[in-house]
């Protein structure tokens, strides 16, 4: 038996059905090669001396504010902010996520703020009792890239986002499967 | 084509340009294999020709005549075929022994890392301040085996020195080994062969054979630490390295700069080309590499840094000393 070629009204609606299914990838493994000059918020604030490698004397410019970080919806971003926080020792004192040295990352605990912004100014200025300042150290965009991770690692972003895997030996359940941590309001540093 | 492998002889990036014994063996092989199917492609076709185009009618033959006759040719045609692919069986395997085999204790060895996109070359020693680390470029003394121990830290690469040798697949949480003995001094190119990500085809090395004495001297300067600049603008060269984001990635042995995420700069400017084998190392290239990698390779680790025209001009000083 033949079957009867399919209508055009079931083609379009075929068609349109394969559209819809590709629109959520659009953005999600979008690869930035050349990003554009990212804000960087706060960038020669210095609020601790410590700090990787030898002291270093910066002049200060105004911060420019920002509106959310630029990695947030980005899977390849995030997973290359995850390469960043191991390759940049960020793992040394926050382990996996669950702290040592350093507060734990993946809790609903955040001393210094739980937006993209806040966490970018605790990376690039330090913070006192411990925290390096990274400012001029990691370019600002790798900085966003980890600051999309770190916001991943207590499910502060979308699941189909935070990365599902790990390169290494697995410490943690993934960050996909992590459920969301909602950040305290006012925590006490 | 970059330019910096029109630098070279053509021939110092080809299979049929054999610089080593392994790779005189392959391409042997080769030729011969190739040999041979021209010639059985050239008797196939005029054979067809023949029974295509000859005359027919004349000399009328019985039908049992002419069923031998297409038995025995069909029996010569299969008994030839399994002969010749028999030979190269054997061909093929005492080729393989022999670019496998033992190359005997006095080898030198070469430890290669693949990264993306580019390749880690250390040479130990039983001492580890004796070690020397580089990049890009792996130099071998003629006519002494080298054993290159593969490794990789991410993805699956594949070293592939044409001149030289066959391809080895450097794998990620295993080790393998190749070795091959250069003949005649010289710089040959290499790439990698084994799909790898976004700047693959961009993954190149340089492999330079030179006498045992002058390999000696260049592996001594190798395991030196970088000097202290002495004049005022490389002094703020490297203070600009210290202080930017190239510290946080690359070593040079003698400053605070220890990192082994991307390749050791400790003697940059001894090598003849940056960006695994993309660019030649000069400092117009360089400081376009430094401002903007992602133009010359995007995707590639490394992050553009923005930097002032003179901070820039004093790093690429900087760099430039360390020879």
């Amino acid at each position: 038996m033949i079957a009867s070629p399919p209508s055009r009204f079931t083609r379009l609606l075929q068609a349109g059905a394969i559209v819809v299914l590709m629109l959520p990838a659009c953005e999600r493994e979008e690869r930035r090669f050349n990003p554009p000059p990212s804000a960087t918020p706060g960038a020669a604030r210095r609020v601790t001396q410590l700090q990787p490698g030898p002291p270093v004397q910066t002049i200060g410019v105004p911060s420019p504010s920002s509106k959310g970080g630029p990695y947030e919806e980005n899977a390849y971003g995030v997973s290359q902010g995850k390469t960043l926080y191991n390759q940049f020792n960020c793992a040394g004192c926050h382990s996996q996520g669950g702290g040592g040295m350093g507060p734990p990352l993946m809790d609903d605990n955040w001393l210094y703020g739980s937006v993209p912004e806040n966490i970018f100014e605790t990376i690039v200025q330090g913070r006192p009792n411990g925290m390096p300042a990274f400012g001029n150290k990691i370019v600002s965009d790798q900085v966003w890239q980890i600051v999309a991770y770190v916001r991943s690692m207590s499910g502060l972003l979308r699941k189909d986002v935070a990365p599902g895997r790990s390169d290494d030996m697995y410490v943690r359940s993934q960050e996909q499967a992590t459920q969301k941590a909602v950040p305290v309001t006012d925590p006490q540093p | 084509m970059t330019p910096a492998i029109q630098a070279q002889s053509p021939s110092a990036y080809s299979v049929h340009g054999p610089h080593s014994p392994q790779a005189r063996r392959i391409d042997s092989l080769g030729d011969a294999m190739y040999l041979t199917s021209a010639i059985l492609f050239v008797l196939v076709v005029a054979a067809l020709l023949w029974a295509t185009l000859r005359r027919r009618g004349g000399e009328e033959r019985t039908d049992e005549r002419r069923d031998r006759s297409m038995r025995t040719t069909v029996i010569v045609a299969t008994a030839a075929t399994t002969i010749i692919l028999f030979v190269f069986l054997v061909l093929d395997l005492s080729v393989g022994r022999a670019i496998t085999r033992n190359p005997g204790p006095e080898a030198l060895q070469v430890r290669v890392t693949g990264h993306q996109w580019w390749w880690e070359v250390q040479y130990r020693d039983s001492l580890p301040q004796n070690w020397a680390t580089t990049a890009n470029e792996i130099h071998v003394p003629v006519g002494r085996p080298v054993v290159f121990e593969l490794r990789s830290t991410d993805v699956i690469h594949s070293l592939w020195p044409p001149n030289l040798n066959g391809k080895r697949d450097l794998i990620p949480g295993n080790e393998n080994s190749i070795w091959f003995q250069a003949d005649s001094a010289g710089v040959y190119r290499g790439q990698c062969a084994e799909f790898c990500g976004h700047q693959h085809a961009k993954m190149g090395f340089l492999v330079i054979a030179e006498p045992q004495d002058s390999f000696r001297t260049w592996l001594a300067a190798q395991r030196d630490t970088a000097m202290t600049p002495t004049d005022s603008i490389a002094l703020r060269g490297q203070e600009v390295f210290l202080s930017s984001s190239c510290v946080m990635c690359h070593t040079i042995a003698g400053t605070p700069a220890g990192s082994r995420i991307g390749p050791d700069l400790t003697h940059l400017a001894s090598r003849r080309t940056i960006a695994a084998g993309t660019l030649p190392n000069t400092r117009g290239n360089l400081a376009g590499w430094i401002v903007n990698p992602q133009a010359i390779k995007p995707g590639v680790r490394m992050p553009s840094t923005r930097l002032d025209s003179d901070d820039l001009q004093a790093l690429l000083t900087y760099l430039e000393t360390l020879k």
